[in-house]
């Protein structure tokens, strides 16, 4: 066994070494060299574009989706080795995708054959890029009081309604929505379904942040038609499948991190100074980074246990709340930590008067607001914890 | 690194759980200290010997059982749950991990059968004032003799031997030596203490000098966090039980959102710092270059945790919280103590920055 995966680190090592462009193998400098795939991918550099293609061809976007699907079907053993050598090289990863990360498992979970067949495919080569039509006006926390309309005609489904927080919608090729097939009852009448947004009547718009960017949209379904076999799961059974498309999504917002990537004690010694003996200046700060340094190895030690417990056949999913209350929590501390320790450094907003830098860490302190927001508020997820971990309801 | 505990282990946790529930619970401890005995009961020390604990560091050649910190942790663990009132922490992991690091082959060979077999106990003489701070030591050691007033040495009242932190190194000092004497302490936790002044006391030099003082403060602290988060987990377990049954305005007063919201936050604090916990014991065995990171983080982190799953574990329970009818009290005295033995949350984040170099 050992011997085998010895073997496969060897043959991993040396197909990267080949494939992997020197230009991958570094830290990325901007937002922009971020790679989300797609019918009008947009690529910083033609390295990343030869970087997606090659790992998108052997499967290794997804390693441990199933090899019929065009993942990688690796082993969890195989993908950690795969995992620690990509590490090894400081590899980029290929493609950031709401495919690979929340609709893929659960297309793998409840999709039939055919709908596998179409789209994980795609979604493994960064061919497709995808949003999530979750949010709407009048429901956001409460996301089951969800009204746009889907009708069946027959032939075909009719959509009607407005989404919004539709992440990248203005860039997305395809839509995985959730829509009300049944209005007399409220959880049980939820469906899901897959939506091209090349079809008529789908139009959106941007929507500006307090940070500048516009990451989020508002997205309009007006008359829009929607082929049968489009609709995932059964009628009226999308609540299920929403759900655990959200503890994918809670995982990955919970460790992804928006904001700078420039570490806060940098930060901090380049502008508090330090002392004779070679400590922050600022004692106070200090002892709240030292905290907040804490507070980052627990977490990062938390997710490796749950890792660990999950491969050893433990049921972990009902974490992910936990994960995301603590990993919001982490990202927004540490980006107001940044911002105290930039001083009038992070107040810029634009010019040639403020490094890169300086405005990242700004701009991305406004954005990680959104953290403890998106993907389900601080609140609803501690309520998740209080009921389905602790125990704790109304009537006993 | 592993976070999953092996069979040996497993067995371990299973007959340390079983053992305190059944022999040592909070009753027993709550009529040690009815009865006034400050800390003291020998028989109950004498139970876990013969289960293997006080020699659980110790290798089979010494007569223990070797089976690592990670072993003895879920031990100390246990024990924290119940507030069982041993010198497992002082004797077990502080003295026989001072032994196996810093002793001569004549030392082990002296003292760690006696640890092994719960026949000598153990404590650990650090602080000189109300703060912990071992790198300002004024002990004075010359021609193998130790001199310096010792404060609020926990288990020193009932401790055989003396493991003596100086500046620049440890010394052994028997209890009952010319220039030792002892004030004992009667102390909030019930646990008691001493103030030990040693003039001239005949002392031996362990092996090892600063490092060798660092290496077992961050084993005091690590088996001191393992011994923490089993106090926490068991009055978060407490609180959460009477959430769900105390009713108030017609319903169970954890449906409340206001509590929930605190519960759920107490429970993810826990999950974090037993994470913490954990890796700092598997660092121990591993022997990871890292360690000191690992203790202050662990030891900070379960101070802050237990601090407020206590005091919350009196809040939530209301007026019958402050009874001393009640066992809320006796674990709030007893995390108080702990949280600041061996350094509290301030003294280990300030340690914390300086390892990362800040």
């Amino acid at each position: 066994m050992s011997e085998d995966l010895e073997q496969f680190r060897a043959e991993t090592r040396a197909w990267l070494e080949a494939n992997c462009p020197q230009s991958m193998r570094s830290t990325f400098t901007s937002e922009d060299d971020i790679v989300w795939g797609g019918k009008n991918a947009k690529f910083s550099n033609p390295d990343a574009k030869l970087w997606l293609d090659r790992m998108g061809e052997r499967g290794w976007t997804a390693p441990m989706w199933p090899k019929q699907y065009g993942g990688g079907g690796l082993s969890n053993a195989e993908n950690a080795v795969l995992q620690s050598e990509l590490k090894r090289i400081n590899a980029r990863p290929p493609l950031y995708s709401f495919g690979l990360w929340m609709l893929g498992p659960v297309l793998l979970e409840y999709a039939n054959e055919e709908q596998k067949l179409e789209h994980l495919p795609k979604i493994v080569r960064g061919e497709i890029r995808w949003c999530q039509g979750y949010s709407e006006p009048g429901a956001g926390s409460d996301l089951a009081g969800l009204q746009t309309k889907c009708e069946d005609k027959g032939d075909h489904w009719l959509i009607n309604g407005q989404k919004v927080w539709t992440s990248y919608a203005n860039y997305a090729d395809w839509c995985f929505c959730l829509v009300r097939t049944d209005t007399s009852v409220k959880h049980e009448g939820i469906s899901f379904v897959l939506i091209d947004m090349t079809t008529p009547g789908v139009e959106t718009r941007p929507i500006k942040l307090i940070s500048g960017s516009s990451p989020f949209c508002e997205t309009f379904f007006t008359d829009v038609k929607v082929p049968k076999e489009r609709m995932v799961g059964r009628l009226n059974g999308g609540w299920e499948i929403a759900k655990r498309l959200l503890q994918y999504e809670r995982t990955n917002i919970s460790g992804f991190g928006s904001g700078a990537r420039t570490d806060v004690v940098d930060i901090a010694r380049d502008n508090v100074g330090l002392d004779e003996s070679g400590r922050l200046e600022d004692t106070d700060l200090r002892a709240r980074i030292a905290e907040h340094k804490m507070f980052e190895r627990a977490y990062a030690l938390s997710v490796q246990r749950a890792t660990e417990e999950a491969k050893a056949g433990a049921n972990v999913s009902h974490m992910a709340s936990m994960f995301k209350v603590a990993g919001a929590t982490l990202n927004i501390e540490r980006c107001e930590l940044m911002v105290e320790a930039a001083g009038s450094r992070a107040f810029g907003w634009s010019g040639e008067g403020f490094a890169p830098d300086e405005l990242a860490v700004t701009r991305g302190w406004l954005r990680s607001k959104g953290n403890s927001i998106e993907g389900g508020t601080t609140e609803v997820n501690l309520n998740v914890v209080a009921k389905r971990v602790l125990g704790l309801r109304d009537t006993q | 690194m592993t976070f999953t505990l092996n069979e040996e282990q497993n067995l371990l946790k299973d007959a340390a759980r079983d053992f305190c529930r059944e022999q040592a619970p909070v009753t027993r401890f709550r009529k040690m200290r009815d009865d006034k005995k400050n800390g003291r009961d020998p028989e109950l020390w004498a139970e876990m010997a013969a289960m293997g604990w006080a020699g659980i560091l110790v290798p089979e050649e010494f007569g223990g059982a070797g089976l690592g910190y990670v072993g003895l942790g879920v031990v100390l663990e246990q024990s924290g749950r119940t507030l069982a009132a041993s010198p497992l922490l002082s004797t077990a992991m502080i003295g026989a991990s001072a032994l196996l690091l810093g002793g001569t082959d004549a030392q082990k060979q002296e003292w760690l059968p006696k640890i092994a077999a719960g026949e000598c106990i153990v404590a650990f003489a650090v602080d000189e004032n109300a703060h912990h701070a071992p790198g300002k030591s004024g002990l004075k050691v010359a021609g193998g003799k130790v001199s310096g007033v010792k404060k609020y040495v926990a288990d020193g009242h009932i401790a055989d031997l003396f493991i003596v932190a100086g500046a620049d190194g440890l010394y052994l000092v028997k209890a009952d030596a010319a220039g030792v004497s002892k004030r004992e302490l009667i102390t909030v936790d019930s646990r008691g203490a001493a103030d030990v002044t040693f003039e001239n006391a005949p002392g031996e030099a362990l092996t090892g000098g600063a490092e060798l003082v660092q290496k077992v403060l961050d084993r005091a602290a690590i088996g001191l966090a393992a011994e923490m988060i089993g106090q926490a987990q068991e009055a978060f377990e407490i609180t959460s039980e009477y959430l769900k049954t105390r009713k108030q305005f017609g319903q169970v007063i954890g449906g409340f959102q206001a509590l929930q919201h605190r519960a759920a936050k107490m429970f993810t604090d826990m999950e974090l710092t037993r994470s913490c916990v954990m890796a700092a014991l598997d660092a121990l065995d591993r022997d990871a270059k890292d360690v000191s990171e690992y203790a202050s983080l662990a030891k900070a982190r379960a101070a802050d945790t237990l601090h407020l799953v206590t005091n919350e574990f009196v809040q939530m329970h209301g007026g019958i919280g402050m009874t001393d009818v009640h066992d809320a009290g006796l674990y709030l005295k007893r995390a108080r103590v702990a949280e600041a033995l061996y350094g509290g949350a301030a003294y280990h984040r300030d340690r914390y920055a300086k390892l990362l170099g800040f």
